[in-house]
């Protein structure tokens, strides 16, 4: 069975049409609970997600944050494992319809084995791949099993990234392209600045592909102002900060996540 | 006749263009990163072909670090080594106690040249904090020294010995709390402040050039220690023996003996409370390949690829990683990699200061216990050349505890 790449790219070519950005949202597999997690996506979904990036929890989240790492800790204490993840995404697909992407680090994925990983995620319903430490110079082996098995391939670039390398990236990339805001990790910010803008228009005069910018993301006010430059808007910490606050309370929790995913996916409209 | 002290990699042996010696090497990291690396990467390339770089760094190693370091011959020690003869590469009594200061003076020098103002680095023991924190103070460059919550415990000597010599020491919480976290950390810190600021890495991992240029800034170890014992005794050892955790200083002595063919070298990873109880940082010996801190080497894994916690009584030596170039050597054969456990590497470090009258680090103590292996396998015709990587004025305190050398009366009166 080939993945939903086509799928997330008609999601993505739809929010266009309506002339507004999508809107992406981002938890952990294994997190709050290793079956909570369906629940929890859904939730966001239902609120007004157009697409949910899955994380694959990793013990060694170089690029995240502390509210990610918390989340990602208590996904490995729930012993999640990486069959669980792509259930996980399987059943997140089938019950909203919805793309559903992973994110990870490359190491679980060249441990699970590239193209086994490729075809289960695949086979599962899942999307693509976002792997943010997977440099394009060493993706091929990924990009290859990714093309087989109908995944898209979604790189991050970064406001230091130049010219040339913006033009390569996104060249051998598919999907979406994943702008990061700013220099540092994952996190909510106080603001978006004038860096993901600019990033967004540089990236924009290489490609074709949608530019979703991610990084700092946290509430409608910003989503708005993202969601005026950008053909979406990533949102990860402010997700996992809902579940951390609720403290275990199921109910309270995919409230907090339904409320959260309403006020961005106001934003995202509120733009242009 | 060129100098010893800054020969990168003669005779070929360098990583791939795109840094890979093997299989292993490479460069994992995010895109943030990318241009700080090559930058990084870039400014070594320029530095190797200005002479004036190689004057600078002389300079600095005679008449800061104290180089060339003493080779020692230990005859007492060498009684409990089968009567093979055994010498010591003093990097104990370089400028700082440890060899972390050869490459930290290397990239300091390269900090400057990009024009950066702030250093930030990682420490396990606190040798490469303390050395990068020297360097800082010498250069007049900001710096933040990450370090694992357990290991500013127990190396509390070298925290203060950082903070004197004016750096920031920032305790690390996240995972094991040891080096394997305080590398996460400083690389969170270098993705948000990489315009100012230089990574200064301590060893022979990480992405490429780091392993690369590390080992070179390493090498004047095992480039005056061939010259030495050829001097003192008219030939090449038969081992040369280093104590591995990352592998930097490793990396260092073994470099130079690589084209000898009749040179064994071998070296020792800690096996903690025995590889058996799964309480080791064993690497090469019990680990898979895998990526880990940017580079592909072998790794401490379980079968979903998440790092699993090492340990060993030595901080510098827990570390669930090692350098590319080791795991490259260890698959071509040319060099081999033995455990050795906590308690065989305490007794060497009581042995040595008994019959020597030096106390090394509890690292180098490590390679100090499969010196009296490799001894007893070559017999009394033997030579071993060991690195003794550094000292162990910071171990005192777990040494003690270990040994039970604190004075009971006055803990008791101390209540």
């Amino acid at each position: 069975m080939a993945g939903n790449l086509e799928l997330l790219g008609s999601v993505l070519a739809g929010a266009k049409d309506e002339g507004r950005a999508a809107l992406v949202g981002y938890l952990p597999a294994g997190f709050p609970t290793i079956d909570g997690a369906v629940d929890a996506m859904t939730a966001m979904i239902e609120g007004g997600c157009d697409i949910v990036e899955v994380g694959l929890p990793h013990s060694d989240p170089v690029l995240d944050g502390p509210v990610i790492q918390t989340a990602d800790d208590i996904a490995l204490r729930n012993g999640v494992r990486i069959r669980d993840v792509i259930r996980t995404v399987g059943e997140a697909h089938a019950r909203t319809g919805a793309p559903i992407l992973c994110m990870t680090y490359w190491n679980p994925v060249d441990r699970y084995g590239v193209e086994r990983f490729a075809a289960d995620l695949a086979e599962a319903g899942g999307a693509g791949c976002i792997l943010p430490d997977l440099p394009v110079e060493e993706s091929e082996i990924w990009r290859k099993a990714a093309e087989q098995h109908g995944l898209a391939t979604v790189f991050v670039v970064a406001p230091s990234s130049r010219d040339e390398r913006l033009a390569k990236i996104t060249a051998a990339g598919s999907g979406f392209v994943y702008a990061a805001s700013l220099m540092g990790v994952t996190g909510t910010r106080e603001s978006v600045g004038q860096e993901a803008r600019a990033l967004v228009e540089r990236t924009r005069s290489t490609t074709t592909l949608p530019v979703c910018v991610g990084l700092g993301v946290s509430n409608a006010s910003q989503a708005a102002e993202v969601a005026a430059f950008a053909d979406g808007v990533i949102v990860g910490s402010a997700f996992v900060k809902r579940l951390l606050d609720a403290e275990g309370d199921t109910e309270a929790g995919l409230a907090g996540l339904r409320e959260l995913a309403g006020e961005l996916a106001e934003g995202v409209r509120t733009a242009r | 006749m060129s100098s010893d002290f800054f020969i990168p990699d003669p005779e070929g042996q360098v990583p791939s263009a795109e840094g890979y010696f093997g299989a292993f090497g490479g460069k994992f990291i995010p895109e943030a990163l990318v241009a700080a690396v090559d930058e990084v990467a870039a400014e070594y390339e320029k530095a190797k072909a200005d002479p004036a770089f190689a004057a600078e760094l002389e300079d600095l190693l005679v008449n800061y670090t104290g180089r060339p370091s003493a080779l020692t011959e230990v005859p007492r020690f060498a009684e409990h080594a089968g009567g093979a003869r055994v010498f010591l590469k003093r990097e104990d009594l370089n400028h700082t106690g440890s060899h972390k200061i050869n490459n930290v003076l290397g990239q300091a020098l390269l900090t400057r040249r990009m024009g950066k103002s702030r250093v930030i680095a990682e420490t396990g023991a606190g040798q490469h904090g303390v050395a990068t924190a020297t360097a800082c103070a010498l250069f007049g460059l900001e710096c933040t020294i990450y370090m694992g919550e357990i290991d500013t415990q127990r190396q509390a000597l070298n925290v203060a010995r950082m903070r004197m010599l004016g750096a920031e020491v920032i305790a690390v919480k996240s995972g094991s709390r040891t080096l394997k976290d305080a590398i996460n950390e400083a690389f969170r810190d270098w993705v948000a402040n990489v315009d100012r600021t230089h990574y200064l890495f301590g060893t022979v991992a990480g992405p490429h050039p780091f392993p690369a240029l590390v080992r070179d800034f390493h090498r004047v170890i095992g480039v005056e220690a061939r010259r030495q014992i050829l001097e003192r005794t008219g030939r090449l050892p038969d081992a040369v023996a280093a104590c591995v955790g990352g592998g930097s200083n490793a990396i260092g002595l073994f470099h130079a003996f690589l084209p000898d063919e009749s040179v064994r070298i071998v070296g020792f990873e800690p096996a903690g409370h025995g590889v058996a109880t799964g309480e080791h940082a064993a690497t090469l010996s019990q680990g898979e390949p895998g990526i880990l801190h940017g580079s592909r080497s072998y790794v401490l894994q379980d079968e979903d690829g998440q790092i699993t916690e090492p340990y060993s009584i030595s901080a510098g030596l827990d570390y669930p990683g090692v350098g590319p170039e080791h795991a490259y050597l260890k698959d071509v054969g040319r060099a081999e990699y033995r455990a050795v456990t906590d308690d065989e590497a305490m007794r060497a470090l009581r042995l040595l200061s008994e019959t020597e009258g030096i106390i090394p680090a509890i690292e180098s103590a490590h390679a100090l216990a499969g010196a009296l292996d490799l001894g007893r396998e070559l017999g009394s015709d033997g030579l071993v050349l060991v690195n003794l990587s550094g000292r162990g004025d910071k171990d005192m305190d777990t040494a003690a505890t270990y040994f039970g050398l604190y004075d009971q009366r006055s803990d008791e009166g101390a209540k």
